[in-house]
């Protein structure tokens, strides 16, 4: 009977959860197989397969010569790289920039979030939010044009209006001077992503209890108090999450926004461990030592990760592995 | 009640500090797009001038008459909108296919291939390693190089497979009962179930796709009949920056008599209309599928 049948292997999931490879289960799954395992050579050789080249960072690595021929150095090229002024600015500037990234980054989407969350007339909000999302949808290059045009000195908009509020005498030449650049990229990339931020934030505040509230309204809690007692503790596990995540990815202060609005008065301040990767790598064929550097980030980045969400799982919050 | 009149004034001001803060959001986000267009359709070197801020003060289509004057720039829109619709068909066919998988929990290589997806989201080999690679495949200036290495990202994968969760499992083995095989089940139940997850899906690849000028800088950088349209807008972006400030093209085109201005263009005002051109497709999208964003970003925020 078809009906007991189904009936019948419902009640034994739960037990047989371990599955078992057998010759029987391989035929049956012979279409999950096939639907399946092809992706998994493709993961494999997309993602993992480059990870052979980690060799290159060990050798003097000569494009012409093959594989096996080459000449191994040790760990000449991770000596060169902690010693090597320039790697050690570069990473100063990825660890500055992401820091700035990271703390502005969950300040700003929180506020909107919070802020966001109080505006009781529908339709505005939906209207502020759909606007505030928009520039997230935008490629670095159209932004970074339209950063480089509201800063330029001719007529930037932020010129203009410093200048006519009095602030400044004359115009600055913002995209010139380092001191500026991290502060910029700060700036451009809550610009374009904040909007974009707050989704995840009003969604764990809209799952927050009424109950909640209404129990607060009647203990004559006010408005500031339902914020710091309910809200935010209620998109704590969220934030937990998210910061884990951005933890990973310390030494990712991103390349784009630095490559597209870096030129060469603010070099010093700009490059980050990427652009320094491409540049040795591409552009000069030192494939050795970018591939060092890039080890150097990928290996700092996983255990960083792997801390974080340890020491997340100690302290009893959401964990993300 | 002192008390409460109190709050209520508080409110009152709240409130009205709130309204004034989210207005100046929306200038600060719109008025550089709309500062955009507003040079794009005004004369070049009426531009230079300075002063144009949200209209333009001489209207002209020759700006966008320049741009696709020459067809690099139609070359490379099209270049663009293939990359653009082979990476979202294929990507959202393929991550479904392996979501779906990924989704039976009777699959005796679920936890392993979920495992080797899943470390991919926060380990990468690295540029050099992986542009060897793309060399190695005999894939540098080559079209598909666009698509290719995209094709599956762990987090699409995620999402659909725990929007395949929420799906009733009795799908799935009534179909079984009837006699049909994975595939089909997937292709004729699951995949026109998964619209609602797949609308964000595709939305987050075509952008992704759209967006990016990378893959051409690294992979086909001199191969023009390769180039995007992101990738000609940042070769300008490069260029202009430093013709920008030259003070000569300043002062000439003050000086610049009418009839000469009126038949030229400037870079800065080639590089708005391009702007323009390129921002256009995700601004007519965007409105459609904004609903969805909220469904994928919850649901790629659970985690198993």
């Amino acid at each position: 009977m078809p009906e007991v049948a189904v009936v019948k292997k419902r009640q034994e999931r739960p037990q047989k959860e371990k599955n078992i490879i057998t010759l029987k289960t391989l035929k049956a799954q012979k279409q999950l197989m096939f639907m399946s395992l092809p992706f998994l050579a493709y993961i494999i050789l997309f993602s993992y397969v480059p990870a052979i080249g980690w060799v290159m960072a060990f050798q003097d690595f000569k494009p012409a010569k093959s594989f096996f021929n080459q000449q191994w150095v040790g760990f000449k090229h991770f000596q060169f790289l902690f010693s090597d002024s320039g790697f050690l600015r570069v990473l100063r500037n990825t660890l500055a920039m992401s820091f700035i990234n990271l703390v502005l980054g969950f300040v700003t989407a929180i506020l909107l979030a919070l802020l966001l969350n109080e505006i009781k007339n529908a339709l505005f909000k939906r209207t502020v939010q759909t606007i505030s999302y928009l520039p997230h949808f935008l490629s670095w290059v159209i932004v970074a044009g339209l950063v480089s045009n509201a800063l330029s000195t001719e007529d930037g908009i932020i010129n203009i209006l410093l200048l006519n509020l009095g602030l400044i005498k004359e115009p600055i030449l913002w995209l010139g001077k380092g001191e500026y650049f991290w502060g910029i990229v700060g700036a451009a990339k809550v610009w374009k992503e904040v909007g974009w931020n707050t989704i995840i934030y009003l969604s764990a505040m809209s799952s927050i209890d009424p109950a909640l509230y209404e129990a607060a309204d009647i203990d004559g809690a006010n408005r500031y108090h339902k914020m710091w007692h309910i809200t935010l503790p209620g998109i704590k596990p969220t934030f937990v999450v998210l910061l884990i995540m951005s933890v990973g990815h310390i030494l990712n202060a991103g390349f784009e926004v630095q490559y597209l609005l870096g030129n060469g008065l603010v070099v010093d301040w700009s490059e980050t461990i990427d652009i320094f990767v491409l540049k040795y790598g591409i552009s000069q064929f030192n494939f050795s030592l970018a591939t060092a550097a890039g080890i150097f980030k990928t290996v700092v980045s996983v255990i960083l990760i792997y801390t974080a969400n340890t020491i997340s799982k100690k302290i009893g919050e959401e964990q993300l592995i | 009640m002192k008390t409460t009149k109190w709050t209520k004034i508080e409110d009152v001001l709240f409130n009205t500090f709130n309204t004034i803060f989210m207005i100046m959001l929306v200038i600060i986000t719109l008025y550089p797009f709309a500062n955009t267009i507003a040079v794009s359709f005004n004369e070049g070197y009426d531009t230079i001038r300075g002063g144009i801020y949200l209209w333009p003060r001489k209207f002209t289509l020759q700006n966008y008459r320049a741009v696709f004057a020459t067809g690099t720039i139609y070359h490379a829109f099209y270049i663009s909108l293939m990359k653009t619709v082979l990476c979202t068909v294929l990507g959202v066919f393929f991550s479904t296919m392996l979501a779906y998988t990924l989704s039976r929990k009777e699959y005796v290589f679920r936890k392993m291939i979920t495992t080797v997806l899943v470390i991919t989201m926060y380990f990468s080999a690295g540029l050099i390693p992986g542009y060897l690679l793309i060399k190695y495949l005999g894939l540098l200036n080559n079209f598909w190089v666009y698509v290719i290495p995209t094709l599956i990202s762990a987090f699409n994968v995620i999402v659909i497979r725990t929007y395949i969760g929420t799906l009733p499992e009795s799908l799935v083995e009534s179909a079984k009962i009837d006699g049909a095989g994975d595939f089909r089940i997937f292709l004729q139940i699951i995949f026109p179930l998964c619209k609602p997850v797949l609308a964000t899906v595709a939305l987050f690849i075509a952008v992704g796709a759209w967006n990016s000028w990378f893959d051409t800088f690294l992979y086909a950088p001199a191969k023009q009949s390769l180039s995007t349209i992101q990738y000609e807008l940042m070769k300008l972006l490069a260029s202009t920056t430093a013709t920008n400030t030259d003070p000569a093209l300043r002062a000439g085109a003050l000086q610049g008599s009418e009839e000469i201005s009126k038949a030229m263009v400037t870079p800065a005002s080639i590089r708005a209309a391009i702007t323009i051109v390129a921002a256009t497709p995700i601004l007519i999208v965007y409105p459609f599928l904004q609903k969805y964003f909220v469904i994928g970003l919850n649901v790629g925020s659970v985690k198993e």
